[in-house]
């Protein structure tokens, strides 16, 4: 071991030379990985909002891959069932959940959100099967883009029903032991 | 009683494992074997402790004792024998009870062995793993404790709590919430503790390499007596993955098996820097070079497992929106903090001891394509992080929220997954030390001729997907030049054994085990990439509404729906089913029944019908839907080219681990 290591150093083609040839490779590998990550980061970057801040940049933001979280407004919801065709309102809510806390919950500030007339709506547009738990004051966490007609064209549909989650306490119980 | 039982064994083991890294510590610090001897025995008793605490739970799971707010979210009346056991890894509490008694058996498993030769890693040894168990313990005690129960105050909320609160009165329900039914799936009760082996068992080589860096021992000796479990562990994490791949893929009805989402994620990051780790303690053992980035990996390795844990435990990030964050979040990030700062620190101390023996000479040589091949995969893994964290990042930067989706994994990992696939074609045809250009291009142009063809064959077969041409290509170099190397080494053990071909082969598999397994695992992984390539690319989908006689069309396949059935099941689900049949030109191939089940607690549950060749899948959902009736019905159909090889490759794999790590007696783990 120790005669090969010998020889090794004193070979020219080692040492500093051989080096920077490994470390230039290296930045080389490592500068692809940074180039992959930034390109398919801006190519594929998707824009997590609410009603509101989509209806303050509506302008800028057409055709960009968005997401929009919203309360499903029952009373606007049509489908279609030969066509697939399925579309329905949603009420803007507030994004973070310190307001969602202090609104007194998801299922509150859903119900609100629904209830208020004087909310940003916005319409919704998705070809396929009306899923079940798109009802009234359900969340919609809706993917596509935005149309220059002001509507919202969705790729894919996402929905939680609060209510059916916080039914963690036992509903048949008997006392004692 | 029992509940209070096994709490009271959960706080034994801890303070147990408290006790046993003190002494440790005490007893490396002194040098007092007397010490150390008293640490490893108080770490052997951590396992009988912990389990009679698991075997109280999985007693009260099966037996029905709904009190306890764990028992009563996982466990029903109406679920079966073996799910009622499984379901200790149905819920979180239960499932970091799983992984402190995984990790208490392997702590005690290391610490049973023979201690003579290695003395001074045994106390480091134990803290480590200890240290671990401890936190997990910790977690099951002060926040997720699985045997908290039912009580009423006396403003008539209901708590769980350990102990009664004043005035309260115990609450027993006379039925649980049952086992959410995504989980009641063979694939589902093998995945957590697949993953969990993988995970856990991972601790060991890190538990060795921090006591390899305190002691100051700058050899490989951490790396060879731990070799099996990193073997074993990679296994484990491996089917762990792939097993929820195909959970996902036969229970989730969106016709694909794996969506980037961040907790998949977080499982693959463990796996990628695993993986790295496996080529490059190689490279130590035969050369001594990559002392300092082994040691790195590792550390990484444990971090990611402990990250891994958090997530797909925790719901963090799938519930940044909608539900409140467990508690538990702050303690991780505390754990992982600490003990990685603690182990880099520990590295960099013992940077200078750990130079390599040789220096790097020729771009081409087998290390050099090794470093590659870690380089790759650390990439991958930035890749992954990123993604993970980019809506963090972006957050805090801009205040705006920004994702990426699974194309930002696809398109940015494509081509180093690409480019780890030629490595291991090129790789296995180099030499070790000096290898030029030269001698890596004599040893590679003949297996590479079959596989210049492969992109002509394509171009008649009418791909002209160039993404396809590419991976079609690289698969089949990887496949040739590994069958060549069979082929190659079998030959030139016949020519000097002048035995048949075939023993040859078998005499030279058996004898070179870990690199002919290697070998096998490479051509496994291929083989799934085939798989993965035809799904990716070729996938077809359609979608439509039909009544009972209508038909659908797809990828040259015709299915015409028969009828459907709505009825309820023994268990109280209601099965909607319908069956359709499958034409190929005209020709009756089989009938399908997709169908899904609604359960009476309002979970649902969509079990594609499936048709499945080596060619293609035929993948049908029936969508759930209110207002379903014979004459509306709405049906998805997915066209899956090839996905099949995805899973033919985890047999290979399987078989290929087996040939790589089946149990020998290693001569050189106890000499050297």
């Amino acid at each position: 071991m120790t005669i090969w290591r010998h020889e090794m150093q004193n070979s020219p083609r080692t040492g500093v030379q051989g080096r920077v040839k490994f470390i230039i490779g290296g930045l080389l590998i490592l500068a692809a990985v940074i180039y992959l990550i930034v390109s398919s980061t801006q190519a594929n970057a998707e824009y997590f909002m609410t009603v509101n801040e989509l209806e303050s940049k509506a302008a800028s933001l057409v055709g960009r891959s968005l997401r929009i979280s919203g309360a499903v407004v029952g009373s606007t919801i049509h489908y279609d069932p030969q066509t697939m065709n399925l579309t329905f309102d949603i009420a803007n809510v507030p994004g973070d959940n310190a307001s969602i806390e202090t609104g007194g919950g998801l299922a509150a500030v859903l119900h609100a959100a629904v209830t208020d007339p004087k909310r940003t709506r916005l319409t919704i547009i998705y070809n396929g099967p009306q899923p079940d738990l798109l009802r009234d004051e359900a969340q919609a966490i809706v993917t596509g883009h935005l149309g220059d007609d002001g509507i919202f064209y969705a790729d894919e549909l996402l929905l939680k029903c609060p209510t059916k989650y916080q039914d963690a306490v036992p509903s048949q119980v008997v006392n004692g032991n | 009683m029992l509940a209070q039982f096994g709490f009271g064994m959960f706080v034994l083991t801890f303070l147990l494992s408290l006790f046993s890294m003190v002494t440790a510590v005490l007893g490396y610090f002194n040098k007092s074997d007397r010490w150390v001897e008293t640490a490893r025995r108080a770490m052997l008793l951590t396992f009988p402790l912990i389990t009679l605490a698991a075997l109280t739970l999985i007693f009260l799971l099966v037996s029905g004792h709904y009190e306890l707010e764990y028992v009563y979210s996982v466990t029903s009346n109406d679920m079966p024998l073996y799910l009622k056991i499984t379901a200790l890894w149905g819920g979180q509490a239960g499932s970091l009870v799983l992984w402190s008694w995984l990790m208490a058996a392997f702590a005690s498993a290391v610490t049973l062995r023979k201690w003579e030769r290695d003395r001074e890693l045994l106390p480091w040894v134990i803290v480590v793993t200890s240290v671990t168990l401890a936190f997990f313990l910790s977690l099951s005690i002060f926040y997720e404790n699985p045997f908290v129960r039912w009580w009423q105050t006396t403003g008539g909320e209901f708590v769980q709590r350990m102990f009664a609160p004043a005035g309260a009165i115990a609450i027993t329900p006379t039925d649980g919430q049952g086992l959410n039914p995504l989980l009641r799936h063979p694939g589902m009760i093998l995945h957590p503790p697949m993953l969990y082996l993988g995970f856990v068992a991972f601790v060991i080589p890190f538990a060795f390499a921090i006591a390899a860096l305190v002691t100051g021992r700058s050899d490989d000796r951490w790396i060879r007596l731990t070799r099996q479990w990193t073997l074993v562990a990679w296994l484990f994490l491996s089917l762990g993955l792939v097993l929820g791949m195909r959970w996902a893929y036969d229970v989730l009805g969106w016709g694909g098996y794996w969506a980037w989402d961040p907790v998949e994620i977080a499982a693959l990051m463990p796996w990628l820097t695993g993986t790295a780790f496996l080529h490059s303690v190689m490279i130590q053992e035969k050369r001594g070079m990559f002392k300092q980035w082994n040691m790195l990996l590792i550390i990484l390795t444990y971090s990611l497992v402990i990250f891994g844990t958090f997530l797909t435990r925790s719901g963090v990030l799938s519930s940044v929106h909608a539900f409140s964050q467990s508690a538990i979040g702050p303690m991780f990030f505390a754990f992982i903090g600490i003990t990685f700062v603690t182990s880099v620190a520990l590295l960099i101390y013992r940077w200078k001891d750990l130079h390599s023996d040789v220096e790097m000479s020729s771009m081409f040589s087998r290390e050099a394509l090794f470093l590659l091949n870690n380089l790759l995969f650390m990439g991958v893994l930035i890749v992954c992080f990123w993604g993970v964290i980019f809506p963090l990042i972006s957050e805090l930067v801009t205040g705006q929220k920004v994702t990426v989706g699974p194309p930002f994994y696809q398109r940015a990992n494509a081509p180093l997954f690409g480019a780890l696939m030629a490595l291991m074609g090129i790789a296995p045809l180099s030499a070790w030390g000096k290898s030029t250009f030269k001698t890596l291009g004599r040893a590679l142009w003949k297996p590479s001729i079959p596989s210049a063809i492969v992109p002509l064959v394509l171009v008649i077969l009418g791909v002209r997907n160039w993404i396809a041409m590419v991976g079609f290509t690289l698969i089949a170099f990887v496949i040739f030049v590994t069958l060549f190397e069979f082929w190659r080494g079998a030959r030139s053990r016949q020519k000097k054994t002048s035995e048949v071909f075939l023993v040859s082969l078998w005499q030279l598999a058996r004898r070179n085990r870990r690199r002919y397994g290697g070998y096998l695992i490479h051509i496994s992984m291929v083989v799934m990439a085939i798989g993965i390539l035809g799904i990716e690319l070729y996938q077809t989908t359609t979608q439509k509404t039909l009544a009972v006689g209508e038909d659908i069309q797809i990828a040259g396949y015709t299915l015409r729906y028969d009828s459907l059935a709505q009825f309820p099941y023994t268990d109280g689900r209601i099965v909607t089913r319908a069956v359709l049949s499958v034409f190929q030109g005209g020709k009756f191939l089989g009938e399908l029944y997709p169908r899904y089940d609604y359960y009476p607690s309002g979970q649902l549950m969509t079990i594609a019908g499936v048709r499945s060749t080596l060619a293609d899948d035929l993948y049908v959902v029936l969508v759930n839907w209110e207002n379903v009736s014979a004459a509306q019905t709405p049906f998805k159909v997915y066209h899956n080219p090839l996905v099949n090889w995805l899973w033919i490759g985890s047999l290979i794999f399987i078989f290929g681990f087996l040939v790589a790590a089946w149990p020998v007696r290693e001569a050189d783990i106890q000499e050297r």
